[in-house]
């Protein structure tokens, strides 16, 4: 049998046709490939977007101008104790908020005292102590403003408040500056005075324990396991461990933290110490598995040649290969840390939910961390904890950033291509 | 004279250094008169001494830091001011606590009257203890010191001996990876089985009420279906829907088609989205996506649009994935042999037809097992669906509706302040055990069809 086909007519309508079509279908192809990029993009765009405007308001504050005459309204109290560590009580006892309050009614006309934070009297009393002369005559302090006075003079406002504010800002009392309780406050219940500084201090704290755990623990292990673990089941057992525990959900470690450091061992609950061990456990296979790949990349020829000289396995390990590894094994831990440093869901377990007024004196004292102020802002019903919260978020997403780019930064400069 | 175990820590630190330098100088000195070279250079004859020195009596301390505060409270509980302490209890228990910040001068005075007599006990426990220990631990250093000083000889193999002991540290560093999977399972199994002795574990695996915090009226209902249900809507369903096309898309255009340059680009800012910690994308559905989501339903006129929604959590969850599919893809896109690939364009194919006909399908297991560990990943996250998807237990399909999870569950049962026996917290360990389980199944049977793949090509 022979059968003869005609051969195709390339030229034709027909197949001109289709190689059009197949032409059409390939840049379709290829342009909803750019979109799916251009989305990824676009939503990182919109988040950050969103977040810088709501949270670049969260680091300014709106002042009033109240004149307090120390004069007409004396605040009695024994100057020579401004000095002692009880100064603040003394003055508290004193009677200052209701000077304040008072001083503000007179300036702002009635209600005044209701447009000033409930804490503004504070400052003056850090002004005082600054400087107790003052106290005998009239000085004109810039106060912040109330929350809902803050907001509506940002974001304007509508009804009885609105006048008011507007009134307040055509006569010049109202201000704008930056807001530095922001960054030297730790959590209080009103936004005016709401800082992130225990925060702040609180993720050191905790990291820098998970890191004196993590890194070293990490790195040997690394090396072990890739330098001189011998081939059998105990090693298949920890390569299955590390590889399975980079894996698992975060929430679990928090469960782990709360049966054994917490309820077994009674190590402080809520503090930076616990919070450490937990990050530790979890970012320990993190640090293994790129401390390894660093590892493996460092040619044999170099563990060989130092062999040859008469050098002992763990002299190889520890003069030429480890330091030939630094700065991949950094650049991991780095990340490793980064990665731990945005946790929330392991320490919400084991107890920093907790509102904490103070900074953290030590790793043992109750703390919170900068993920779960945001969490715990994020929940509350004041509004102007909406702006606190972006900005908090804006701190940690800098820092966060900041530390990535500087492992990047660290791998370019000392990674060696061999 | 109170035990503070980071000064003594400290101490012995210093103790060890001077073992060290007097180590390297006996060393030396030792080689210098016999007139022979030492087996092993000098600073190997004071790691030798540092670590006889310092290591029994660090663990001495250890130990001593664990027991010591029982041995105080034991012999205050025998003297005679223990004698009128309440009998068992939280108050008992109060009563000492102040009484011992008392003694170690953490605060000033008692709080309760009770504490006052038992104070000078404990300053005098305390101090006993305090100098046995110390006593105790000092004679260990030097011993151990002077054990390894007297061995220095300048054919001693020290170097062997420190290096058998950094073996021992790198296998005992090794072996915490172990210990930790063997706690996340002990300590998930033993308060798993406590909570199987009150509730059977097919009323969990398949019961259809989850109500453990209603009221005192009816009992609790501990049915799980719900919360699995909620899981894999929001984890498997939605953020996959959203994570799946535009991860693998993205892998096909930066592998396929974008330049070099591009790449370079685009791949570390896409990073950047796996690296925005979850608390914020949390906010971020809870602020921006949820509303938004919430006004398009009720235009709609969708019946039971919540301001908690299923959907807001599961889109950003699968936003949060993007980049972890994508280089899952990325892998196993280019693990495909180029031949393949050239084989195909060389028949005239065009490149959407030869990644459509050609690479999609040879990398289909590799891809497949990427997604399966991107599922496990979104099942197991946790601050996302605690801010945004809410925590009523609802069996719904309606993605607008507000559903919950596992991990929200377990967050929502923990921060409570139940006591940490009753059935709700142990209900968290047991809910953490199901998500343990599911995610490691997923983690195996993933890894398990990636290298499988792998080997194909190899």
């Amino acid at each position: 049998m022979n059968r003869q086909t005609a051969p195709t007519d390339w030229k034709g309508a027909v197949m001109q046709k289709r190689i059009a079509g197949r032409y059409a279908a390939e840049r379709r192809f290829k342009l909803i490939g750019l979109g799916a990029v251009l989305l990824s993009g676009a939503f990182l765009a919109f988040l950050l977007f969103v977040m810088v405007g709501n949270g670049a308001r969260g680091f300014m504050y709106t002042h009033v101008e109240v004149p307090v005459d120390f004069k007409a309204m004396p605040l009695t109290i024994d100057t020579t104790r401004l000095g002692d560590a009880d100064a603040d009580q003394v003055i508290a006892n004193a009677g200052l908020a209701d000077i304040v309050a008072f001083a503000a009614d007179e300036a702002l006309g009635t209600g005044g005292s209701a447009l000033i934070s409930e804490n503004a009297w504070k400052e003056v009393r850090s002004a005082i102590k600054a400087d107790p002369e003052l106290l005998n005559g009239k000085t004109v302090f810039e106060l912040p403003a109330a929350s809902e006075v803050d907001i509506a003079a940002k974001e304007g406002a509508k009804g009885a408040l609105g006048a008011k504010v507007d009134a307040l800002e055509k006569d010049g009392k109202l201000g704008t500056g930056i807001h530095w309780p922001f960054f030297k406050n730790a959590d209080a219940t009103d936004p005016a005075v709401a800082g992130i500084w225990g925060a702040l201090k609180g993720s050191v704290l905790t990291i820098f324990i998970a890191f004196l755990i993590a890194f070293p623990t990490g790195v040997l292990a690394a090396l072990y396991l890739e330098e001189y673990a011998p081939k059998n089941r105990w090693t298949d057992l920890i390569e299955v461990s590390i590889n399975n525990l980079a894996a698992v959900p975060s929430i679990i470690f928090g469960l782990l933290a709360l049966a054994v450091f917490i309820n077994w061992f009674g190590i402080c609950q809520a503090s930076p110490l616990v919070g450490g061990l937990t990050l530790a456990l979890m970012t320990m296979p993190v640090i293994v598995i790129a401390s390894r790949n660093a590892i493996k990349s460092v040619p044999p020829s170099i563990r060989d040649a130092a062999l040859g000289v008469g050098a002992s396995p763990v002299q190889v390990v520890f003069h030429h290969v480890l330091p030939l590894a630094l700065p991949g094994i950094l650049t991991g831990t780095i990340i490793g840390m980064a990665r731990a440093l945005g946790e929330t869901a392991p320490l919400l377990l084991i107890g920093m939910r907790a509102f904490i007024g103070d900074v953290p004196g030590g790793i043992c004292s109750p703390a919170t961390v900068l993920p779960m102020q945001i969490f715990l802002w994020s929940d509350e019903v004041d509004r102007g904890f909406v702006e606190k919260t972006s900005a908090a978020i804006i701190v940690l997403l800098i820092v966060l950033l900041s530390m990535n780019a500087f492992a990047i930064y660290l791998r370019n400069k000392f990674e060696k291509r061999w | 004279m109170t035990f503070n175990a980071a000064a003594l820590l400290l101490l012995i630190a210093g103790l060890a250094l001077i073992g060290w330098l007097a180590g390297r100088a006996r060393s030396n000195l030792l080689a210098g008169r016999a007139g022979t070279k030492l087996h092993s250079r000098p600073q190997y004859h004071g790691w030798y001494v540092a670590l006889w020195l310092f290591a029994p009596a660090a663990l001495f301390l250890a130990v001593w830091a664990s027991v010591s505060p029982a041995l105080i409270t034991n012999q205050v509980l025998s003297s005679e001011a223990a004698e009128s302490l309440p009998a068992y209890g939280f108050e008992r228990g109060a009563v000492l606590s102040d009484a011992r910040n008392v003694a170690l001068g953490n605060q000033d005075k008692v709080r309760m009257p009770a504490a006052a007599g038992l104070v000078k006990p404990y300053a005098d426990a305390s101090h006993k203890y305090a100098w046995i220990g110390i006593a105790a631990m000092l004679a260990l250093a030097l011993a151990g010191g002077l054990y390894a000083f007297t061995r220095i000889r300048p054919d001693f193999r020290a170097r062997t001996r420190v290096e058998k002991i950094v073996m021992l540290v790198l296998l005992l560093a090794s072996l915490v990876a172990i210990l930790t999977t063997f706690g996340i399972v002990l300590s998930l199994l033993f308060e798993s089985i406590r909570f199987f002795r009150l509730v059977s574990p097919a009323e969990l695996l398949f019961g259809t009420e989850w109500a453990p915090t209603s009221g005192a009226p009816q009992p609790d209902t501990f049915g799980g279906i719900p919360l699995f249900w909620g899981t894999i809507l929001i984890g498997a369903i939605i953020a996959m829907i959203v994570a799946i096309p535009i991860g693998l898309m993205t892998a096909v255009y930066l592998t396929q088609y974008a330049a070099p340059t591009v790449r370079k680009w685009v791949k570390p800012l896409l990073e950047i989205l796996a690296g925005v910690p979850t608390v914020v994308y949390g906010y971020f559905a809870a602020l921006t996506v949820a509303p938004a989501l919430r006004n398009f339903a009720v235009m709609l006129g969708i019946p039971n649009a919540s301001t908690e929604s299923a959907l807001a959590a599961g889109i950003v969850m699968g936003v949060m994935i993007i980049p972890f599919v994508s280089s899952m893809a990325d892998d196993s896109i280019n693990a495909v042999p180029q031949a393949m690939r050239d084989g195909s364009l060389a028949l005239g194919a065009t490149p959407n037809e030869t990644i459509r006909q050609v690479l999609i399908p040879a990398a289909l297991p590799g891809v497949m097992g990427g997604i399966l560990l991107a599922v496990s990943r979104a099942i197991g996250e946790t601050m996302i669906v605690v801010m945004a998807a809410g925590l009523s237990a609802n069996m719904t399909a309606n993605p607008f509706a507000s559903v919950t999870t596992v991990t929200a569950q377990i967050v929502k049962l923990l921060t409570g302040d139940q006591e940490f026996d009753s059935a709700k917290t142990l209900a968290a360990f047991a809910l953490g055990l199901v998500l343990f389980i599911v995610t490691l199944l997923l983690n195996i049977v993933a890894l398990r069809i990636v290298k499988k793949y792998r080997e194909a090509y190899e």
